[in-house]
């Protein structure tokens, strides 16, 4: 196993979880843990939590962190190594094969390859990082020809022979969890399950993030958005909407509504379900009071 | 390497670990143990708690189980002397919240966990063990033509046809280059099918009891012949049970279940129990798309409205949702209790559940059924 104790001067999970908060992320103690691990042991990091919890923005803080740039792989049902490898530009290849008359050409050059995310990776391992995200909307096929990338970082191209990478990439997968990953794929990886932040801890996000909102409005939000996560909601709101809260609140408030009500008419903001909305409704008063108490 | 890896005494203790974790069913590579024992000497380690920071990082842990994790990694590294049966938690289990919502007691999930074996004793644990299984007709039939006779829907992913809107241009060039570069023949590509998700949800209250076991019996075999099913329980509480069921031996698998479950023969509130289960995002997703199948007489002791509105939510999320009764039976059935008025409208199919053979013939009739 390739270790690699020191990665751009970041020896300890201490120092990353320093140069995250630097690229404007705040990382647990978890979490930078288990980033840390990934990086020196040169070993995928797998990134689970309940959606809203900023998964995806953590590969870029990683990536700022390196600074590197951030390759990124959307996952969806059906994609295949057309999308995420790479595919042959067909109409070019058509059209050498008939300018080339009675020349021999080679129409799997270099010249005809599209690069996708994960071929642009692997050609790029030093000054990339590659985050495959949502990877539990792929279907099991795609995840079994991960495999084969995640553990020795190479990928066959038949018409071309066996691609390596010169050293091992960083990636950073993220699950939602809507279905159980395979026991292979976590295997690879290191693991990490991100969960909702402390009250403490989430509004320094939403000060850190929003830049105009006053610690108050921050705090209230957070307590607000605490209460709501504990209701049986069918979309619970994640930090993005807290942060989001926080600033159309401050908005109305600044252009002259009054505090509870301003919370309250930018609501929409947090929860997005008519029927969450609905629920809510009748207690959505006292709800606010309380957190801004 | 250094000295820690290089002296089997020092890395002794992690090692047994890894052991006492596998003895407790977790699943940990030897790849994930060298891991470990990397990130450990990575780390210093200055603390216990950087040694469970790594534990968790690279033996990976499914976070439902985290809590029988740290209670091994306590017993294990602290020589902790509460010692529970570290096997025997409610994972996968949501209370149903009580009367008074939005109280501060969270209902859900994390609270559920960590509490598990409290609530349990609070709910008297009623273990339930199943009696010599006996092969019925009924669950051969459906082994046998599961695989064929579920209902289907068009995948994502392409596969070669004959005919089919979709021009496989890999293939054309490929046959082209044989050709001097003449395109004789476009390869078509089409959608492939593939089997639709399932979702069983079975009452286990005291009104089914005769049924239950029954049931059990029935969801093992389904979740032996194919696997894109889950399988949830509820009765005053809502339980997966879908990952012991999967075990193969049948009598092994129903007694898991049976331990997992700890609200046999109780009460029901389903219109809570569905609501609980639309509430968590894993959960609620299973139904997207899906055939649910829920197995229930409905005698609701609940609030009707609640029922209402999440078989109406859940309808909305599913291919078809199609409620079994034990109560209809007969092509002339109309439904007489309040809570089966309530959410016929928003069922598609409201049919007999009486009998394995009766639940079977409607599973594998959905395959030739359309989307509601």
């Amino acid at each position: 196993m390739a270790v690699r104790g020191n990665i751009v001067g970041i020896d300890s999970p201490e120092a990353l979880e320093k140069a995250l908060r630097a690229a404007y992320y705040l990382a647990d103690e978890g979490l930078a843990t288990a980033a840390y691990l990934g990086l020196a042991l040169g070993k995928p990091l797998l990134l689970e939590g309940a959606p809203g919890v900023v998964k995806t923005e953590a590969a870029k803080a990683i990536a700022a962190v390196l600074g590197r740039r951030l390759i990124r792989l959307q996952c969806y049902e059906g994609i295949d190594a057309s999308a995420a490898l790479y595919e042959w530009n067909y109409p070019r290849q058509m059209l050498a094969i008939r300018q080339a008359g009675e020349e021999s050409i080679d129409i799997y050059g270099e010249a005809f390859l599209i690069e996708r995310p994960m071929l642009a990776a692997l050609r790029a391992p030093d000054s990339a990082v590659l985050l495959i995200d949502e990877i539990d909307r792929a279907d099991q096929e795609f995840e079994a020809f991960l495999l084969e990338f995640l553990s020795d970082f190479q990928i066959s191209i038949p018409e071309r022979g066996t691609l390596r990478a010169a050293e091992r990439p960083v990636v950073v997968l993220t699950s939602n969890r809507t279905r159980d990953l395979h026991e292979a794929l976590r295997r690879r990886c290191v693991y990490h399950w991100i969960d909702y932040p402390t009250a403490e801890r989430e509004a320094r996000i939403v000060m850190m993030r929003a830049s105009s909102v006053a610690e108050q409005t921050a705090r209230a939000v957070v307590a607000a958005v605490g209460k709501l996560r504990r209701e049986p909601l069918s979309k619970a709101p994640g930090i993005a909407e807290a942060v989001d809260w926080a600033e159309a609140a401050t908005l109305l408030h600044k252009g002259g509504a009054r505090w509870p009500d301003a919370f309250k008419r930018s609501i929409g903001v947090a929860l997005k379900d008519e029927e969450d909305l609905h629920f809510i409704a009748p207690r959505l008063d006292a709800l606010i009071a309380e957190a801004a108490a | 390497m250094s000295d820690e890896l290089q002296l089997p005494r020092a890395a002794k203790i992690f090692i047994s670990f890894v052991a006492l974790l596998r003895a407790n069913g977790f699943a940990v590579a030897p790849e994930q143990t060298t891991a470990f024992l990397a990130a450990i000497e990575l780390l210093g380690p200055r603390s216990l708690e950087h040694i469970r920071q790594a534990g968790i990082a690279t033996l990976a842990p499914p976070p439902e189980r985290r809590a029988t994790f740290d209670r091994l990694f306590d017993i294990h590294f602290r020589g902790s002397e509460a010692i529970e049966r570290a096997e025997d938690e409610d994972e996968e289990t949501v209370r149903l919240q009580e009367e008074g919502r939005g109280e501060d007691e969270p209902p859900l999930s994390d609270e559920a966990n960590e509490s598990g074996l409290a609530a349990a004793r609070a709910e008297a644990l009623v273990e339930r063990r199943f009696a010599q299984p006996s092969t019925s007709d009924a669950l051969r039939r459906l082994s046998r033509e599961a695989p064929s006779r579920l209902p289907r829907r068009r995948g994502h992913r392409r596969m070669r046809a004959r005919r089919g809107p979709f021009a496989d241009l890999r293939r054309t060039l490929r046959d082209s280059v044989r050709n001097d570069g003449e395109v004789l023949r476009l390869g078509r590509l089409r959608r492939r099918a593939r089997p639709r998700k399932l979702l069983l949800l079975i009452d286990v209250s005291g009104s089914m009891k005769a049924r239950t076991e029954e049931n059990m019996k029935l969801a093992h075999a389904l979740l032996q012949a194919v696997n894109n099913a889950e399988v949830f329980t509820f009765g005053t509480r809502l339980t997966r049970v879908t990952r012991p069921l999967r075990l193969k031996r049948r009598e092994q698998a129903l007694n898991a279940a049976a331990h997992l479950v700890s609200d046999w023969d109780g009460g029901t509130r389903i219109g809570d129990a569905l609501q609980a289960f639309l509430a968590v995002p894993r959960f609620g997703g299973y139904a997207r798309g899906a055939a649910v199948i829920i197995v229930s007489d409905g005698l609701e002791r609940g609030d009707v409205s609640a029922l209402r509105d999440a078989v109406a939510k859940l309808s909305r999320r599913a291919w078809r949702v199609s409620w079994l009764t034990p109560l209809a039976s007969g092509p002339g059935f109309r439904p007489q209790t309040e809570a089966l008025i309530a959410i016929q409208r928003f069922v598609d199919d409201l049919v007999d559940g009486g009998s394995s053979a009766a639940v079977v013939s409607h599973l594998l009739s959905l395959g030739t059924r359309r989307a509601a």
